[in-house]
């Protein structure tokens, strides 16, 4: 990395959503990985789905690591990239964690759906109960797991809750087809059918949206 | 000149067309030669060929001994048994240019029609483009019996090759890597260029291209174009690694340059000796030729303006390579070219190498570019069903 690059996106776990996600793209469809790191999920696509995968990484070690291996990633960033590619280019546009780190999640999720018939989105929920507690308490931002760096260098310029989610899928006429919140080890949270107890204690969301 | 008549007799491997070939410019050649080498095996489905497409100065002689200099090939480090570029797996295939001095049809091959006379074409050798290089490299590939290359790779000029090869051909080409290279030329570009041509006009030897037939050559015109374009292949941290401000003692030869100073910079030395040895393998009027190819292209410009229409409804797998240090064809040229293929729908992959060598890294040592070379190749030969 270079000086004048980019700070890297959320240190992400990309193997805890891999199965998550993975589980809710179909076979042979065509899917971008935006900020797909080494290419973890577009490889388990291509073996187990065959899908026609594809990345986009702004961390270039990331970016040559997984051509390295042979799997389709170009340098590029959520903000500046998605613009370039035709409507209704991929079956699945997937955006893990870092959703919370672009310039413009607004736009970015409207790139997204329009080169893709579905998104799919990860991001850590800063509504979790520990986050809510650290600020009550402390009145310091909060420090946890998830949320594991100082506010002056974090690059998760944009957090937002599971609840803020769902409010700006309803401004924004997105459909939410899909939706689930996990533990920070990926596994799935049993508060399904509630976003309100979700909220409190996923530390992930996961949602899968269309255009209405 | 002792070097220059080993530039005119030795002999290449090639293979000759008889059947005429109508260049971009109206001209038609009745006939013309490639001049190419070939690594490797070709196996029985025909299905594991790679066309090497080489630079505005390089040659046919990739992985071996260079017949004229002596030296080394020029990407023997990228090309070879075990290599990136694997001869043991790959057949590999580099030609020489329409229009250059290394065997293939170029300016100082005979005029058509005479071809016993001993007239060499010269400056009336009709101006060629990429375009028409890649056309002679498609007859060639044909006349191998080979109807899809599984990769075309090129630097540089090799680079507009290989996007040619990719915009004209989609069907014959597998795979396309693109290195350090842009879809057309800067005014910059343009402007280098220029000034190597003008320092060749400039030459009193250069006798309006008509050297060949006195027998002189202009050989410190094309040594003062080579000299600025090598500064082009590099870059100022990687002049100031090598040479810095350091001085060394003039030649002692008074007809060696100009003593006037009584020492000189090492860098002024080194691109001295970078002159002198690019006369003995290079042609004058192959380099105005060349050259001139290299700033008439623009491959939008056959496409309605976006890049993108070149490449519209492709299979082809891409991978662009840049270094960051290149100001050449930087970075953002290899970038606007992977979002003109994102904006066709193509499979690209897109990658810009830190180093600090410039434009010349891609011809150098630079494990982390040879690695993803490899790994990118090994990638879609799998795809293409040439792996298990």
């Amino acid at each position: 990395m270079t000086a004048h690059d980019p700070v890297r996106f959320v240190a992400k776990n990309m193997r805890v959503d891999l199965a998550l996600i993975a589980e809710m793209i179909a076979p042979n469809t065509r899917v971008l990985d935006i900020g797909c790191g080494d290419g973890a999920l577009i490889d388990h696509l291509f073996r187990t789905k065959r899908c026609d995968a594809r990345g986009i990484e702004i961390d270039m070690a990331e970016v040559t690591q997984a051509v390295a291996h042979g799997l389709p990633v170009m340098h590029g960033d959520a903000d500046m990239d998605l613009e370039h590619y035709p409507d209704g280019a991929f079956d699945y546009v997937v955006l893990s964690r870092t959703l919370q780190a672009v310039e413009r999640p607004r736009q970015v999720l409207h790139q997204m759906l329009r080169i893709g018939a579905r998104a799919v989105v990860s991001f850590p929920n800063f509504g979790h109960w520990q986050v809510r507690w650290q600020l009550l308490w402390n009145g310091r931002m909060p420090m946890t797991p998830t949320w594991d760096r100082p506010w002056h260098e974090t690059p998760n310029i944009h957090p937002c809750t599971i609840r803020d989610f769902f409010t700006l899928c309803a401004e924004e006429g997105y459909a939410v087809e899909h939706w689930l919140a996990a533990d920070d080890a990926g596994r799935r949270a049993p508060w399904r059918r509630f976003p309100r107890l979700a909220n409190m204690f996923g530390e992930q969301g996961l949602f899968v949206l269309r255009r209405a | 000149m002792v070097q220059t008549a080993s530039l005119a007799t030795t002999e290449h491997t090639h293979v000759d067309f008889d059947d005429g070939i109508t260049l971009e410019c109206g001209v038609t050649l009745a006939r013309h030669r490639v001049a190419f080498r070939t690594y490797g095996t070709l196996n029985a489905d025909r299905s594991n060929a790679i066309l090497i497409c080489h630079a505005l100065t390089g040659d046919q002689y990739v992985a071996e001994i260079h017949p004229i200099t002596g030296k080394g090939g020029w990407w023997d480090q990228v090309v070879g048994p075990g290599r990136p570029v694997d001869t043991d797996r790959y057949f590999v295939i580099c030609a020489n240019v329409l229009g250059g001095c290394m065997g293939s049809t170029g300016p100082r091959s005979p005029r058509d029609g005479e071809p016993h006379s001993g007239k060499p074409w010269g400056t009336d050798f009709p101006p060629v483009t990429i375009r028409d290089m890649v056309r002679a490299q498609k007859r060639l590939i044909d006349h191998l019996g080979i109807t899809r290359l599984f990769a075309v790779i090129g630097g540089s000029m090799g680079g507009m090759q290989v996007l040619q090869w990719a915009a004209a051909y989609p069907d014959a080409v597998f795979a396309a890597l693109p290195i350090a290279t842009a879809a057309y030329h800067s005014a910059q570009n343009i402007a280098f260029n220029e000034v190597g041509r003008q320092a060749i006009f400039a030459d009193s030897g250069w006798e309006n291209g008509r050297y060949w037939a006195s027998g002189s050559t202009p050989e410190r015109g094309l040594a003062v174009a080579r000299m600025i374009a090598h500064i082009t292949y590099l870059s100022e941290q990687a002049l100031t690694r090598k040479f810095g401000r350091r001085l060394q003692n003039a030649p002692k030869d008074p007809s060696e340059a100009i003593s006037l100073f009584g020492e000189m910079f090492e860098v002024e030395s080194y691109l001295r000796h970078q002159g002198s040895t690019f006369v003995q393998r290079f042609d004058a009027n192959a380099y105005l030729t060349i050259t001139r190819a290299c700033d008439y292209f623009d491959l939008a410009a056959d496409c309605d303006g976006d890049l993108a229409n070149a490449f519209r409804g492709t299979k082809t797998r891409f991978l662009l390579a840049s270094f960051d240090s290149d100001w050449l064809y930087p970075t953002a040229e290899s970038r606007s070219i992977a979002r003109a293929l994102n904006r066709a729908g193509a499979n690209v992959s897109f990658v810009e190498f830190p180093s600090d060598k410039g434009h010349d890294a891609f011809l150098l040592d630079e494990p982390d570019f040879h690695r993803t070379l490899a790994g990118f190749l090994r990638g879609c030969a799998m795809h293409a069903g040439l792996l298990p």
